[in-house]
């Protein structure tokens, strides 16, 4: 299997503090993988050392060609989509011009338009509110949201920050239990960041651990869940 | 009665060119999410352009769509030029910027076409509108106009593409990066369009204050008044908010003592802050909630 | 139904100025006040002339700077005050025969007076919304000053002559020269006092209500009180500048305080580095020299020229003096190293 990504000696930085310290890993094409730590440990900002959204070092290759110094918005239009932490919703438009908006680089208006449909089946909370502004829907509806809006994009690989974040452990089953389906049915590769190591094992099957910007361990999803000492000393359950 | 009634629709007709010029305030509000006070000064130097353009034989129509053009172009290229190397700059350092480039432009006008004035043509003539002393033709022609541009702009923003994008730009941009959007250009387009807006308004409001050099500086004032009474997100809110502004000035000079031509603008400024301290957000403006 | 916009608290539009660099160090503070003790003995009148302007608008930045830089609030209406200050003092000197050095401290507090009064409006208002209300405020002052209510004492559209003082004591010095070591003692005097308010308790507090006001009140700082002091010792500040200007000028008139000095105040402040005290003089210096250069490089195109200049400036430093202030710190630093 090819590697859609392969990320080789990252280093980022925050101003003169370094956040990621050599930070190396691949992520084979359909495969769902995980990026576990505590707070702080790095994962968010290897999310945005992906896009450009922080000063980095290091090679980057999104199938197998380097993504060099590509602006944010240059490095989304190859197809990487990137779900914020916090979501990102543009909460004064509505959640129909949300989705629009995830769309908003293709040329293939009429796809744009069955996508959305699409999205509605996927989530029908959506449906129900697709004239509403999107800041005045719940935590998990926004975070369904800001999937589908990813989703618009038809991205090959989709990056998550947190997705679990502030949400109900019913309604982070259901949200997993979706990106799971969009794993194998649409073919996206997903790269999820998480705190809640559970959840997160039980859903990818790749796994990576990573403390103050160094991965520590990496290996199977299963094989992680079900390593004792490793799930005490990095995750803590 | 009567004499309210007739300030109020003399206070609309002034109010047309307020409203006009805070639509061009709100397009570069939409754009930067802050006020550029150089726009007065490039409304100005558009419709010297089109009245050089007008002595030099070219008929009114062309030179008013070749200022459209340039004018767009322009405000591309001033930002390109001075401002998006200052964009990561404090935004106190912009606001410096925009009194440099209000000093360079006027100068330059004062230069070029001296400080006399000159008389500025009007597509609409200027008799009686319908037979109404308080309103000429051409007040009843700018206020179609700026009706025109309000729902044009209306429809821009919300039903085509780019008009989403910018409004997610402005309003979010590093959300706007992550859908792919290029929010640096969308500052660019903002900057032509408002340019554009403000040189419609300048041809519109020449005819009246007369070409010279320091006619916008009392107007842009106005505009921002009426942009900011409005709601500064809200181009329907621009544009009563200038026919409100001009009823307040026209109200403010004949109804209270003491206030001739000087203190009108004061006063109108003060009566503005009132509603402020009552309605934060202007009339039409979403109440922004502030969270830590 | 238009839905409530919920906006995160951004970063806050005005940058902090860290602690340390808030002002000069000892040994390039005494450099600098050796400077200003000396120059008057190498040059003519007029240059000590310039220079007492260059500190009086000097004041003045640095009445914007703990307004802006220090407690977050935007003001276009610096003018106003310093205005009011300047037709108090001439005022007193004229008709009521005082001291010129009397006159100040009056000033001074009744623009801290008026001050705290227009604070308390602006309380509801931030960001654009004040700006455009002090601007009000600016352009209303020339208007109010030219009224025919007030033309007894305010002398009307034409003003005031003041009567400049002599030298005390019968000391061996020409009114300019006097006229600009009294500023300079106050010049001081009001920089040390700014200093130590900025470090003290009530300085952090104005600087947390300009970091995040929310935070600030949830800490138990009374944003109103303290947001309204600020305007208050701002203006206060900015009205002894005006009385100074008075006397130094010799001569009050409307049109002598219009929106253009609140502009050029502003461009004062950003050019010496906003927040940052010691670069009020360099704002001063630059809003006080620069015009007189443009319009020796060009008498048709001085604005032009100007607006050019100043453009050179916010490129070159973006942050202001204060960034070229601290490169040539750690410079000196590195050298001290090898």
């Amino acid at each position: 299997m090819t590697a859609m990504l392969n990320v080789k000696d990252l280093r980022a930085y925050y101003g003169q503090v370094q956040a990621l310290h050599g930070l190396s890993f691949a992520l084979n094409e359909g495969s769902l993988t995980t990026l576990l730590g505590a707070n702080g440990a790095g994962k968010t900002t290897t999310l945005r050392a992906i896009c450009n959204m922080v000063r980095s070092t290091g090679a980057i290759e999104f199938d197998g060609a380097p993504l060099g110094n590509r602006s944010t918005e240059n490095i989304v239009r190859l197809g990487i989509a990137h779900v914020p932490q916090g979501r990102g919703t543009f909460t004064t438009m509505t959640v129909e011009e949300n989705l629009q908006l995830g769309a908003i680089t293709r040329k293939d208006s009429k796809g744009v338009v069955a996508d959305i449909e699409r999205m509605y089946d996927h989530f029908p909370v959506l449906k129900q509110r697709h004239t509403q502004q999107a800041g005045t829907l719940s935590g998990g509806e926004q975070q369904m949201l800001a999937v589908a809006r990813a989703l618009m994009l038809r991205p090959r690989l989709m990056l998550l920050d947190e997705p679990s974040f502030g949400l109900a452990p019913l309604i982070v089953r259901d949200l997993f239990k979706i990106l799971g389906k969009i794993n194998r049915d649409d073919k996206v590769t997903i790269l999820v960041v998480e705190q809640n190591a559970q959840l997160a094992l039980e859903l990818a099957d790749t796994a990576y651990v990573i403390e103050t910007g160094r991965i520590v361990m990496s290996g199977k999803a299963n094989d992680i869940a079900n390593n004792e000492d490793v799930r005490k000393s990095y995750l803590g359950y | 009665m009567e004499l309210f009634t007739n300030q109020v629709l003399a206070g609309i007709a002034t109010g047309a060119i307020y409203a006009c010029m805070a639509l061009a305030v709100v397009m570069i509000y939409q754009a930067i999410d802050h006020l550029n006070f150089a726009q007065g000064e490039m409304a100005m130097f558009s419709t010297f352009i089109s009245w050089q353009l007008m002595q030099w034989g070219v008929p009114y129509w062309w030179a008013f769509l070749l200022t459209l053009a340039f004018s767009f172009a322009a405000g591309i290229l001033i930002e390109r030029l001075l401002f998006k190397p200052l964009a990561k700059a404090p935004i106190l350092t912009n606001v410096a910027g925009f009194i440099a480039l209000y000093a360079i432009i006027n100068s330059v006008a004062g230069l070029i076409w001296d400080f006399t004035i000159k008389q500025y043509p009007t597509p609409f003539g200027s008799s009686p509108f319908l037979g109404s002393q308080l309103i000429s033709t051409h007040q009843a022609g700018m206020i179609g106009v700026t009706v025109v541009l309000l729902i044009l702009l209306y429809m821009f923003f919300q039903f085509t593409r780019v008009g989403l994008a910018m409004r997610a730009a402005a309003a979010m941009p590093e959300s706007a990066r992550l859908v792919g959007i290029n929010t640096s250009w969308m500052i660019a387009l903002g900057w032509g369009m408002a340019a554009a807006i403000g040189s419609i308004a300048g041809i519109l409001i020449a005819p009246v204050v007369f070409l010279e050099p320091n006619m916008m500086g009392g107007v842009l004032i106005y505009g921002f008044a009426a942009a900011v009474l409005g709601g500064l997100t809200s181009p329907l809110g621009a544009v009563v908010g200038g026919f409100l502004v001009g009823v307040f000035e026209n109200l403010a000079g004949t109804y209270i003592p003491g206030v001739g031509n000087e203190l009108k603008l004061p006063i109108a400024l003060a009566l503005i802050i009132t509603v402020l301290v009552v309605k934060p957000a202007g009339l039409f403006g979403r109440p922004i909630v502030k969270r830590v | 139904m238009s839905a409530v916009q919920e906006a995160v608290t951004e970063a806050p539009a005005i940058d902090a100025v860290p602690k340390k660099a808030m002002t000069l160090s000892l040994g390039t503070s005494l450099i600098v006040l050796l400077l200003f003790l000396v120059v008057p003995l190498f040059v003519k009148n007029f240059i000590i002339f310039q220079l007492t302007t260059v500190l009086i608008y000097g004041i003045a930045v640095l009445a914007l700077n703990i307004l802006t830089g220090g407690s977050g609030q935007f003001s276009l209406g610096q003018s106003a005050f310093y205005a009011v200050g300047a037709y108090t003092s001439a005022i007193l000197i004229e008709h009521a025969g005082m001291n010129y050095a009397l006159t100040l401290p009056i000033a001074g507090i009744i623009c801290f007076g008026f001050g705290f009064l227009f604070g308390l409006p602006a309380l509801r208002l931030s960001g654009v919304y004040l700006a455009l209300a002090t601007f009000a405020l600016a352009t209303a002052m020339p208007q109010l000053l030219k009224l025919g209510f007030f033309e007894h004492w305010t002398g009307g559209v034409q003003g005031l002559v003041v009567t400049k003082p002599d030298a005390p004591f019968g000391l061996p010095m020409s009114q300019d020269t006097w006229l600009y070591y009294f500023t300079l003692a106050i010049a001081i005097g009001i920089y040390i006092a700014a200093v130590n308010l900025l470090r003290s308790r009530s300085g952090r507090a104005l600087m947390a209500i300009r970091d995040n006001e929310i935070a600030a009140s949830a800490m138990g700082v009374d944003v109103a009180l303290y947001k309204t002091l600020a305007f208050g010792v701002s203006a206060g500040i900015t009205g002894v500048a005006g009385g100074l200007g008075a006397i130094a000028v010799q001569f009050v008139a409307p049109d002598s305080y219009t929106i253009q000095l609140a502009i050029a105040l502003f461009l004062g402040m950003v050019v010496g580095g906003v927040g940052w005290l010691p670069g009020s003089i360099i704002g001063s210096a630059f809003i006080v020299f620069v015009p007189n250069i443009a319009e020796g490089i060009s008498k048709g195109l001085s604005g032009a020229v100007f607006g050019v200049l100043l453009f050179i400036v916010i490129f070159l430093v973006p942050h202001g003096a204060r960034q070229v202030a601290f490169v040539a710190q750690s410079l000196i630093g590195k050298l001290r190293k090898n």
